[in-house]
């Protein structure tokens, strides 16, 4: 399979933030090709490329773009999703300190082509290094009359926007992120109508994730047919890959979609750690259905492969988990979160997901019933498809896939009236 | 005890205005201003970025209160954040949340009585490929441990 790097080709190089260096590499030549492009020229290339979404949703990016309404008298936003914040994932934050200009070229050719003159940068709170970087180098770049007005002579006026989110996961769903840009609490609405037709200030809106605006000035300079040549036909491309937990090197790799999952793992992540066997892997951020080992040796890095296994590739988070992993405390830990982040807004899952969280720790410290274990499968039955965005099913998947793939583990915990697993029952310390 | 924005923070409130067609848009930016210059956000600053905003009073606070990152409560000055998600808790984090207890004399939740210290634990920092980390105020440390802990504590009046 060719490979060459697009996201990760510029992060060897020294001071590969700056603007210098970008440029040096050919920075904002994609920029300027554009720019003598009709738009709607730059919107079919994309489509013909067939980037999916890389902010965990995997939608077509280029036919995203073609749900906006033609002719409508209203400003057009594009809002750039940097508010990445799924379990595991670390892809978007390292690409926004190490090359940050890469998601800014990809951000104005963009805007030019679906017709945005203001653009929002929506990025997580806690993310300040990468605020930091982000905003010296669109300071760089207005300077160099890649942003503001005329950019570089074309008649092309854009404004460029960095808003600071302040701690909320919800707030990286995409109509949660707009009523927070919007100045309120992050509530997801109500579906349809979708942001095309009514997002950001009642406008037409683009919501698109930073890994997948990092990759259009590539595609617009190497040409859909390159960007195709990588990956599978329905995957196409190289994606990042975030891999944590029982490895001897997590960290961020950039692969072609379509290789085996057990290559990213072994060969670029260095295998389990001190020479365990593996027993499971949360494949695409901890929102995603767990995959045992078995299921793991068959898995491809590709969204059918996933789909077939009843998971999903999300956001590229892959975490590892080793054979000594208690699974009841890992899922705890997981359910843990989706208490703590649940807007509120939905019955279900305001009232679920902490309903799930107390009866998990309970079991894990040796406190539940056989009972217990049904009842947790009940609650996720419930919490999914009833809500008004998908968080309530985020929680739901991993509880339903954890039972049954490692039911076993479950009914142990309730038998022996503890954790069989030494030194893992520190769940009461970090939950007060 | 009044709250208002020092000549500079209001021109950064003044120039933040001009880059959203609403008024209410800059509420959140707005709160950064106010806890940077404050350490946090009272009651009083609510109502001052209220009146700011042409906004009521109850739309700030539950703003405010929605979001971890707003501080409703003056903090240490070091809020020291603790990831205690799973790709750090597979890595020791729980553990080392017990020690910076024990280190500090607090408990999850407290400020030291000098002031020296806040204490919090938070989720996911997308930082797992570093687990386990911490966040103190603006700053991420990664690939800790107990020993690294101690040393980064001390190292802070």
């Amino acid at each position: 399979m060719t490979f060459q790097p697009i996201l990760t080709r510029n992060y060897a190089r020294r001071d590969s933030h700056r603007l210098a260096t970008y440029e040096a590499g050919g920075g904002y030549g994609a920029l300027r090709k554009a720019l003598a492009r009709k738009p709607e020229e730059i919107v079919e290339e994309v489509k013909s490329s067939g980037l999916r979404g890389r902010g965990g949703a995997g939608f077509p990016t280029g036919m995203k773009w073609g749900f906006l309404p033609k002719g409508l008298d209203k400003p057009v936003y594009l809002c750039v999703n940097a508010d990445e914040s799924e379990p595991g994932t670390f892809k978007d934050r390292e690409i926004m300190e190490r090359d940050p200009h890469m998601m800014i070229e990809g951000t104005i050719i963009s805007s030019y082509a679906i017709g945005c003159r203001h653009a929002y940068v929506y990025i997580r709170g806690e993310f300040w290094a990468a605020f930091v970087r982000l905003r010296d180098a669109l300071d760089e770049a207005y300077r160099a009359g890649y942003v503001g007005k005329n950019v570089l002579g074309s008649g092309f006026d854009l404004e460029i926007t960095i808003h600071r989110g302040a701690g909320a996961y919800i707030c990286g769903e995409e109509t949660a992120l707009l009523e927070s840009l919007e100045g309120k609490k992050g509530q997801p609405r109500l579906k349809p109508p979708f942001p095309a037709m009514v997002g950001l200030f009642g406008c037409p809106t683009i919501v698109n994730n930073v890994e997948t605006l990092a990759v259009v000035p590539w595609v617009v300079d190497h040409g859909a047919a390159a960007y195709r040549a990588m990956g599978t036909e329905k995957s196409p491309g190289t994606k990042l890959f975030s891999v944590s937990g029982h490895v001897e090197r997590p960290g961020n790799y950039e692969v072609p979609l379509g290789i085996p999952m057990m290559e990213l793992i072994e060969k670029h992540a260095g295998g389990v750690r001190g020479g365990k066997k593996l027993k499971a892997v949360i494949p695409g951020g901890s929102s995603t259905p767990v995959l045992n080992a078995e299921e793991c040796a068959r898995a491809t890095l590709d969204y059918e492969s996933f789909a077939s296994l009843g998971t999903f590739l999300g956001s590229g988070g892959v975490i590892v988990l080793d054979e000594d992993t208690c699974m009841v405390w890992a899922l705890s830990i997981i359910e843990d979160f989706y208490a703590h982040e649940s807007c509120g807004q939905c019955t279900p899952c305001r009232e679920g997901t902490g309903w799930v969280a107390r009866v998990l720790r309970d079991l894990e410290a040796g406190r539940g019933t056989m009972a217990d274990i049904d009842l947790l499968l009940s609650l996720g039955k419930n919490m999914m498809g009833n809500t008004i965005c998908v968080f309530s099913d985020a929680a739901a998947m991993p509880l339903e896939s954890f039972i049954k793939k490692f039911r076993g583990e479950f009914e142990e915990h309730v038998t022996r009236g503890g954790c069989p697993h030494a030194g893992r029952s520190f769940l009461e310390l970090a939950t007060r | 005890m009044s709250v208002a924005f020092t000549p500079e923070n209001k021109a950064a409130f003044d120039a933040l205005l001009t880059r959203y067609p609403t008024k209410a848009a800059a509420l959140l930016p707005t709160l950064w201003l106010v806890q940077r210059q404050e350490g946090w956000i009272s009651e009083e600053a609510m109502e001052y970025v209220a009146g700011l905003l042409d906004l009521a009073p109850v739309k700030v606070y539950s703003v405010v209160s929605f979001y971890t990152m707003y501080y409703t409560r003056p903090m240490g000055r070091h809020v020291i954040q603790i990831c205690r998600n799973l790709s750090c808790s597979l890595l020791g984090a729980r553990e080392l949340i017990r020690h910076v207890e024990e280190r500090t004399g607090i408990a999850v939740g407290e400020t030291t009585a000098d002031g020296r210290f806040s204490l919090l634990t938070v989720e996911c920092l997308g930082a797992c490929g570093n687990a386990p980390m911490m966040q103190v105020n603006d700053d991420y440390h990664v690939d800790l441990s107990p020993a690294r802990v101690d040393e980064i504590l001390a190292s802070m009046a």
